[in-house]
């Protein structure tokens, strides 16, 4: 039961962190920076697992590889921009976080074309 | 748990001492080591969650098998 360590670490670092932001509010972004990367971390490690049955799935269904890597680099990008958006919009920088997110988006944009060129080129293939 | 739960106790403890050390030197007058304490303190953190978030970063990239 994992999930009680990780409500029992979030509410006592919340805890803390108001505790502390009276006066250093700065040492309180930082806590929950920490706190949110090492409850990350502990989930990793399921993502992991759930991320290798897909390979193996992908394997076995004679699936181009490089398809699953580009939709796992782009989970990734989600995975991480979303992170880092939201610790920016808790330190009331909204400004930042969008150009987070914007800087994700056009990233996955740019790796989805080689999938949307090989969906076109299938289609080509299709239509006489 | 396998990661360090001890950093965000030290981060609060870092903060708290800070804090303290910020009203006392405040108060007798000092604020340029105030000032000094509070960036120092900050600095101390910030080393530790910038290595945290190097440390995060190289694990994503060694789970979903990316470059």
């Amino acid at each position: 039961m994992e999930i009680m360590q990780i409500v029992g670490l979030g509410i006592v670092a919340a805890v803390l962190a108001v505790t502390i932001r009276h006066n250093k509010p700065e040492m309180a972004m930082l806590l929950s920076i920490a706190t949110g990367i090492i409850l990350f971390m502990l989930v990793l490690g399921k993502i992991g697992s759930v991320i290798d049955v897909l390979r193996d799935l992908a394997s076995r269904a004679n699936l181009n590889m490089v398809y699953l890597g580009t939709i796992l680099k782009i989970v990734a990008i989600a995975y991480i921009a979303d992170f880092g958006a939201q610790i920016c919009r808790d330190a009331g920088e909204g400004a930042v976080a969008s150009k987070i997110e914007f800087a994700a988006k056009v990233l996955i944009l740019v790796l989805a074309v080689p999938i949307m060129i090989a969906v076109l080129q299938s289609l080509l293939k299709l239509v006489p | 748990m396998g990661y360090d739960i001890n950093l965000i106790f030290k981060i609060i403890g870092i903060g708290i001492l800070v804090g303290v050390a910020h009203y006392v030197l405040k108060n007798s007058g000092k604020e340029d080591y105030a000032v000094i304490a509070t960036l120092g303190g900050l600095g101390i953190v910030l080393i530790w969650v910038v290595q945290l978030l190097g440390g995060f970063f190289d694990q994503v990239r060694s789970v979903f098998k990316l470059f």
